[in-house]
Formats: structure tokens, C-alpha cells, sequence
């Protein structure tokens, strides 16, 4: 981490990329709300969850300096965090959706 | 007998304590003389191994929350697919312009954070009080905006309860049909749940913002040591990525019907 952390502090500034990723966020946010006026049939959904995830891998990455953590463990943390998300959603949702079969 | 014993343990503690307590004046003395920073706890060995073990254990709460909100967003998914035409009706009923300002507010609050973080990484103290009154006043505006809101639902009557009244509301993608009122009050329900504790962690996030506010006021903050700020910014930028799901999935539902 140090080398990395400290070269990356001292030599280029983060801010041109702040820039970039706030806008690309806005840009994000105008695209969503557009989508939801267009018919896209079952896609819907997937479109406006892909964009919000999209949006927050952004946010996680960058304004949360993920991206440039050396400490590997806070890289696991956060991956671990998504997985058991994942797993609560996905194994809640084959229970409910198999549900009303009969 | 029995006097001896403890006549003779007597002095015992009083010289335990009496040899803690030069421990604690040699470590208070080599810490006030410690060259580097004054921040730094006896207990780890650099500063950069006690900013990873703050990041850590912040991660770790913040891990927590996305289990906490994850059960809500799953709860919103299991009812979403079973009602998914009273949800979309109740979801035509709130302000989609409303939630799209919001979500710009926070968007544009996070990029305050990132400067505010930046500003006390350089050493710029003027730069980040500015900053982080800029967040607190966005983080005002995102709970004006959700405070008319909600005065709105008041007003039409969709905040779950006695007087909840949802009838003769048509299903968007089915002409004829109307939208549940029984089901539509569960969309509304998790609506005010989630929002209502997103919320709430906007405002603790105030309070936090309002401490790093003072802190940064007196000059606490050093290029060394900066770490309330860049953890008071993670929980500020969790926020907003709940809210990035929160927009879509809550006001966007069959829009374009």
C-alpha cells in the first residue's frame, strides 16, 4: 500500500477522474430515468438494475478508493458483503418463485 | 494466623498498581515524545497499519448494513413479483421527478465527500470546511425534497394505516383492471420503510459530518491523520448507493405505461 498510495497521492491528482465519475453518475441518472419511459418489454428491470449497479460499482471503486486499497482484506470484505447478498436474495427468490406451482 | 497473611499480601496490589502506573507514565511520555504524529496508538506499529484497521473495521460495518438493507430489498423482491401489477400502480403515484432530484442531490453530495477527503489528504483546511458544509447543505436538500414527499402521501392518503385509501387506481398494463388497495398498502409500506430509514441514516450521517465539521474547524486534521473524514465519507457514499437502487426500484416501476 505504501508505495502505491503515497506515488498516487503525490505525483497525479484524483481530481480530473472525481470529474469524470461524478458526471458519468449524472449522465447514469438521466439514462435510467429515461429507460423507464420506453417499453422494453420484461427488460425493463434489468436495465434500470444494471444501470444502478453499474452507478454503484462506480461509487464503490473510486469515491470509495476500493480500487486503490492494498490492504487486500478490505477488497475480501467487500466482496464477501456482495456474496452473502447474493445468496440471500437468489436463495429467497428460487424458494418464493417455485412456490405457487400445483 | 489470619492477620499474617494479609498483612503480608497487603503491600502486594499497592506495588502492582504503583508498577502500572509507571508503565502508563513511560508509554504516555514515549507517546507525547513520538516524533512522527501524535495520533498514532500505542498498539499498532504505523500509522498506515492503524488508517488499514480503521478502513477494516469500517468495511466490516458497512457489511453489516448491506445485510441489514438486503433483507428489505429482499422482501420488496418477494412481494414485487407476486403483486407486480399493484406495485406498479402504487409506484405511478409518487413523484418519479422528485426521486430523480434526489438522486442528483446525493450523486453531486458524494462528489463533495471525495473533495472534502481530497482537501484534508492536502492540506487544504479551507477547502475542506467548505466542502463539508456544501455536503451537509445537499443532505438538507435531499431531506426537504423527501419531506414534501411524504407530505404528499399524506395528503392523498397512501401512508399505510386507518386512513389509507388506494380505490380506483388502474393497473398499467391491464386495461380494466384495477390495482389492489390491500397490496398496493404493502408497496406503500416498504416505500416509507425504506425510504424512512434511509433517511434516518441521512440524518446520523449529518451528525457525523457536523462533528468532522468541528474537528476540522480546530485544525485536527493533517495530511497523517485524516482518518474520521475519510470514514465519515465511506458511510456518506454507502448512503448513496442505496439510494442508486433505492430510485429505480421504488419510483421507476412500469413508467412507460
Amino acid at each position: 500500500m505504501s508505495e502505491h498510495s503515497t506515488s498516487s497521492h503525490s505525483t497525479s491528482s484524483p481530481l480530473p477522474r472525481y470529474f469524470a465519475i461524478w458526471a458519468t453518475l449524472l449522465i447514469c441518472t438521466g439514462l435510467t430515468y429515461y429507460a423507464a419511459t420506453l417499453d422494453l418489454g420484461p427488460f425493463n428491470a434489468a436495465v434500470a438494475l444494471g444501470i444502478a449497479t453499474f452507478k454503484a460499482t462506480l461509487v464503490t471503486l473510486f469515491f470509495m478508493h476500493v480500487w486503490h486499497a492494498g490492504e487486500k482484506l478490505i477488497k475480501l470484505v467487500v466482496i464477501s458483503a456482495l456474496f452473502f447478498l447474493l445468496l440471500l436474495l437468489a436463495l429467497s427468490m428460487t424458494d418464493y418463485a417455485t412456490r405457487l406451482w400445483s | 494466623m489470619a492477620a499474617h497473611p494479609t498483612s503480608r499480601r497487603s503491600p502486594l496490589p499497592d506495588s502492582h498498581t504503583a508498577v502500572a502506573n509507571a508503565n502508563l507514565q513511560v508509554d504516555e511520555r514515549s507517546q507525547a515524545h513520538a516524533p512522527d504524529s501524535l495520533q498514532l496508538r500505542h498498539h499498532f506499529a504505523t500509522e498506515e497499519q492503524q488508517r488499514d484497521a480503521a478502513s477494516l473495521g469500517m468495511w466490516a460495518f458497512l457489511a453489516t448494513e448491506v445485510m441489514f438493507f438486503g433483507g428489505l430489498f429482499c422482501a420488496y423482491l418477494i412481494y414485487r413479483t407476486w403483486y407486480f401489477g399493484d406495485f406498479a400502480a402504487a409506484s405511478k403515484s409518487i413523484d418519479a421527478a422528485m426521486g430523480a432530484t434526489n438522486t442528483a442531490v446525493l450523486i453531486c453530495s458524494s462528489l463533495t465527500v471525495v473533495l472534502a477527503v481530497w482537501a484534508a489528504q492536502t492540506a487544504r483546511r479551507t477547502l475542506l470546511i467548505v466542502m463539508l458544509i456544501l455536503t451537509m447543505l445537499l443532505g438538507c436538500v435531499f431531506l426537504g425534497v423527501k419531506g414534501k414527499e411524504y407530505k404528499d402521501k399524506f395528503d392523498e392518503h397512501h401512508v399505510p394505516g386507518a386512513s389509507f385509501s388506494f380505490e380506483n387506481v388502474p393497473v398499467p398494463s391491464h386495461p380494466g383492471q384495477y390495482a389492489n388497495p390491500r397490496h398496493a398498502e404493502i408497496f406503500f409500506a416498504l416505500y416509507f420503510i425504506m425510504t424512512g430509514i434511509h433517511a434516518l441514516h441521512m440524518i446520523v450521517g449529518l451528525g457525523i459530518f457536523t462533528w468532522l465539521l468541528v474537528m476540522a474547524w480546530k485544525g485536527r486534521f493533517t495530511p497523517e491523520y485524516y482518518t474520521p473524514v475519510e470514514m465519515g465519507g465511506l458511510y456518506w457514499h454507502f448512503v448513496d448507493i442505496i439510494w442508486i437502487y433505492l430510485f429505480p426500484l421504488l419510483y421507476l416501476i412500469d413508467r412507460h405505461r
